[in-house]
């Protein structure tokens, strides 16, 4: 009889933090600058500097366990992960070993309208390293490589969860629902191209029914949502046929290759370092007052999930739109001020996925630098439905908006694209298409009334879409009689 | 003018202060002692005349105006060469750091500069602070002043050596395990201790960073109380280091020890202490008692386990903080086919065989197959040891032992055998529990100094304070004289 193979999956993710500085000095916490311009002699590693921990950083951290649903702890500590590489200036890693600041949180997310409690085993703080730049493809193959230190010790949160996620797909639908929270709650910026969301993930087979785990492959170098669920399913179908095949999996980590669409070994068991953790000395343990855990818990904003049960609720909005208008906390923010302004929730939700996303998309553009604004919109959107322009012209006022950032009216204005409804002023519009269409005009009074269209069609050709097409309808309905 | 030599900071601050000599005129006196002295004594790894002529020029410029200066300005001072001075090289005395010179400075010595002190050199000391001799600088060995065939002691035996020959009026340095207090007994120089804590470890090139304390070297106890003043307090950028507010230590310099209660752990001196030591420590004790203290035996119960627990914190941290020079960013860097053997190569032409020890020690007790049975155990009998000194310190105002269980030995000898174990056996306790002590002088043995040891509770600096002057100013054991090439 054939093996049925559950999938055990569980991730590392790794959030930077968008604090003003470093985790441990004063150096500004910003993606790019000028190589080694962000730097100090604490983040450089050089001798004698002492780390002194940001407090910011601390308060990030208990947002993200309090929206994770993480017991916080009120005593942590820092170790020392100790290896060698160049990117590291100390050689060892502030990190928390035993201790860490936040555990046993979980995070709710839905699959093909199932809902499953995904739980959190830990959440901790260490620092980032620094960049390389290989002249060649790998480290060792190098002539010669490039260090940056302004990432050094750039503070991170890694969230490590149980192993309760049973697909790909479930997989990456965990990610994105985390990324929401982290970037609801304003702790990270959360850019997987950017490299300040990381995810790393330990998967493993079983025959189904079994309670035993079975050998755990880790998998890393997954920069996308798409990369992290191809990667794994890839991963399910080699090991299934290891398995099938007899075979057995051998404990390594591999990595993803995006380009071949596939993993290849990075490291065996063996070659795993022993990182000689111990507590930093240089460092005092952290110890949380609970009333400042419960002020950061109550001014905690609403949560993606919450949200969502908002839109669908109170609005009317289907689960899926819902889902798509709070993926994001911007997003979200710019329907809700939208419909605060004009309040037809359906009508703006349609117009923000449809028209705006789209927009967004095709100049591969984020809502955050898009130069419309929600008042913009809204105001788009009444003016329509008070019949001033049309379904089409709108749109195209829209991309006007899209792409200078100036008002809707303005717009209309000045390319003088207010529809016209005034039967005096289009009748002669339409005595003129009358009179140069007089085989469209014969077949229409013979009976095909689809020729009506076809001259409609030539009148807003006429007002370059600026008449009314009711109020041209009814004139030629008049006049062909 | 050449008796300036053999003066106190404070004393020679009196003569600023009259205006009966000048800092140019101080600072040049000493810097031609140390082309006098220094090829034999071999205190200093770098003579910075330069900055001191000017810094000298500075101190006086602010006195001639006028201005309020503090007890320690226009003084010349000499620093560990452990400790960051910004465009001074700073080398550890190994090859590694032969050549750094760091952009930053340590807060001690801001504190200095502030103070307007005149740092006349850096002192050579074993390598990254491992060692008991300073035999173990990757440049060269430093000779005690007091005879040129001893060692001066270590780790900092070249700021020891400075201040017992005449190079600097005091010096800073840092105490690990008692690489302050075994060179400024050996040197016959008073080695203050403070709480760990209560100077900032910012800038100091750390050796194991839960022991390491930056304490001073200095002639007398009201120049220690002086240099106290001027560098202790807290550090923002120092996390472990102390708030609260700062002592005046000259507060605590009182001629009276009368019902003073003094523990000395007899049985842990048996057998480590050699009897001269011994003998002239018992002098101490009965003078201390006819001064009015009383003096008790004290049992210390987890006492076999201090050395060890010590020198496992050692090695473990100090092979992480030592993982850092590895030739990628500053310092040494040899050449190799591949980052691996870069680091390979860097690391062991760079470091010397101490370290090295210290290094692969610290790798294996910190290993996770060995964690358990190694550091963590140390860090929970240090705990215990901690807890019961706090105990023996509701009973008792300070602890009394020898410094050393021996006076200074010639270089090259057998230290162990001569020890009896480990030269800072009697020291490394105060490490450990992050208490303040002093090493005191008391009288030589064949031209070699006695130290006296004195410990007490974490801040119980006054005890300390008091002891040492009440000492100072009732014996002449304390007080020796300058020594090296005869002073002209």
């Amino acid at each position: 009889m054939r093996v049925e193979w559950e999938t055990v999956i569980g991730l590392e993710i790794h959030a930077e933090l968008k604090t003003k500085t470093k985790i441990f000095c004063s150096c500004p916490n910003e993606f790019g600058g000028k190589e080694n311009t962000h730097v100090c002699p604490v983040c450089l590693g050089l001798p004698g500097a002492l780390p002194v921990l940001n407090k910011q950083v601390v308060e990030y951290a208990v947002r993200a366990g309090v929206a994770l649903n993480c017991a916080i702890q009120s005593y942590s500590k820092f170790d020392r992960k100790n290896y060698f590489y160049p990117d590291l200036p100390t050689a060892y890693q502030i990190s928390q070993y035993d201790l860490p600041i936040c555990r046993n949180g979980y995070l709710e997310i839905e699959v093909n309208g199932e809902k499953k409690k995904i739980r959190i085993n830990r959440i901790h703080l260490e620092e980032d390293a620094g960049k390389l730049l290989h002249s060649g493809s790998s480290i060792t193959s190098s002539q010669y490589s490039l260090a940056d230190y302004n990432r050094a010790g750039v503070p991170l949160i890694e969230i490590v969860t149980e192993p309760d996620l049973s697909s790909a797909e479930e997989a990456r639908v965990f990610l994105e629902q985390l990324r929401a929270v982290l970037e609801y709650t304003e702790v990270s910026d959360v850019k997987m191209e950017e490299g300040s969301l990381r995810c790393d993930a330990n998967i493993s087979l079983r025959p189904v029914g079994s309670t035993k785990l079975g050998t755990k492959m880790e998998i890393k170098n997954m920069n996308s949502f798409r990369a992290l669920e191809r990667a794994l399913a890839y991963e399910i179908e080699r090991q299934q046929e290891v398995l099938e095949e007899g075979g057995k999996i051998v404990q390594e980590t591999r990595a993803w290759d995006e380009g071949k669409g596939m993993t290849a070994v990075m490291r065996s068991k063996e070659e795993a370092h022993d990182y000689r953790y111990f507590p930093d000395p240089d460092l005092a343990p952290i110890i949380l007052e609970p009333e400042w855990v419960e002020e950061i818990r109550a001014s905690l904003p609403e949560l993606p999930e919450a949200r969502k049960e908002r839109l669908v609720q109170e609005l009317g909005l289907s689960a899926y739109d819902a889902g798509v208008l709070t993926a994001s906390r911007a997003l979200a923010e710019f329907f809700d001020q939208t419909v605060a302004v004009y309040n037809a929730p359906k009508v703006v939700a349609n117009w923000i996925m449809v028209e705006y996303l789209g927009l967004l998309n095709a100049n591969n553009l984020e809502l955050e630098k898009s130069k419309i604004t929600p008042k913009q919109l809204a105001t788009l959107l009444i003016v329509q439905a008070e019949g001033k322009i049309s379904g089409k012209i709108a749109k195209k006022v829209f991309a006007e908006m899209f792409a200078t950032g100036k008002d809707p009216e303005k717009i209309i204005k000045e390319k003088g694209l207010v529809q016209i409804s005034d039967e005096g002023a289009l009748a002669a519009v339409v005595d003129k298409v009358i009179a140069a269409n007089p085989q469209s005009v014969e077949d229409y009074r013979g009976g095909k009334k689809k020729a009506l269209g076809y001259l409609v069609g030539q009148v807003m050709k006429e007002t370059k879409g600026q008449a009314n097409p009711g109020v041209v309808n009814k004139l030629l309905q008049e006049k062909l009689k | 003018m050449s008796s300036l030599l053999g003066l106190t900071g404070h004393e020679l601050q009196a003569l600023l202060t009259k205006k009966e000599i000048s800092s140019t005129d101080l600072v040049k006196e000493y810097l031609t002692r140390i082309k006098m002295v220094d090829d034999q004594i071999k205190a200093l790894v770098t003579v910075t005349e330069k900055e001191a002529l000017e810094q000298a020029r500075k101190a006086d410029g602010l006195r001639e105006k006028g201005v309020k200066l503090s007890p320690l300005a226009g003084i010349p001072l000499a620093l560990s060469d452990n400790i960051c001075t910004a465009g001074i090289r700073t080398t550890c005395s190994s090859r590694m750091l032969e050549n750094f010179v760091p952009p930053y400075k340590a807060t001690v010595v801001e504190k200095l500069a502030e103070a307007k002190a005149v740092l006349v050199g850096k002192c050579n000391l074993d390598e990254f602070g491992l060692g008991t001799t300073t035999e173990n600088s990757a440049f060269f060995a430093t000779h005690n002043p007091h005879d040129l065939q001893a060692v001066p002691g270590g780790a900092c035996g070249g700021a020891a050596a400075a201040v017992a020959g005449g190079e600097a009026v005091f010096a800073l340095g840092t105490d690990t395990g008692g690489s302050l207090r075994e060179p400024a007994s050996f040197c016959g120089v008073i080695g203050f201790k403070p709480t760990y804590g209560s100077v900032s470890r910012y800038g100091v090139i750390p050796c194991a960073s839960s022991l390491d304390q930056v304490g001073s070297l200095t002639r007398d106890m009201t120049d220690c109380a002086l240099v106290m003043n001027a560098i202790s307090g807290h550090d923002p950028q120092d996390s472990t280091s102390v708030s609260g507010a700062t002592s005046d230590f000259t507060n605590f310099l009182t001629d009276d020890v009368k019902g003073l209660k003094i523990g000395i752990p007899q049985e842990y001196l048996q057998g480590r202490v050699v009897p001269e030591v011994m003998a002239s420590f018992e002098q101490a004790v009965k003078k201390l008692e006819e001064l009015g203290a009383h003096c008790a035996e004290v049992s210390l119960a987890h006492q076999e386990a201090i050395v060890a627990t010590y020198q496992i914190i050692v090695a473990a941290e100090a092979s992480s903080n030592l993982a850092r020079f590895d030739g990628v960013r500053y310092g040494l860097r040899i050449e190799g086919e591949d980052v691996d053997s870069l680091f390979k190569k860097t690391r062991s032409q760079g470091l010397g065989a101490e370290a090295k020890k210290q290094i692969i020690l610290g790798t294996y007790v910190l290993s996770s197959a060995q964690y358990e049975d190694y550091y963590l155990k140390a860090l929970k009998v240090r705990a215990l040891i901690k807890e019961e000194l706090a105990k023996v310190f509701q009973e008792y105002d300070c602890l009394l032992t020898p410094t050393t269980p021996t006076v200074a030995f010639d270089l090259g000898a057998d230290k162990e055998k001569i020890s009896r174990g480990k030269l800072d056996s009697l020291t490394c306790l105060a490490n450990l529990a992050g208490i303040p002590a002093l090493s005191l002088p008391w009288g030589t043995l064949q031209g070699r100094p006695v130290g006296l040891q004195l410990l007490s509770r974490a801040c119980g600096e006054e005890t300390l304070f008091r002891v040492g002057y009440t000492l100072e100013q009732n014996t002449n054991q304390t007080r020796l004289k300058l020594k090296g090439k005869e002073v002209k």
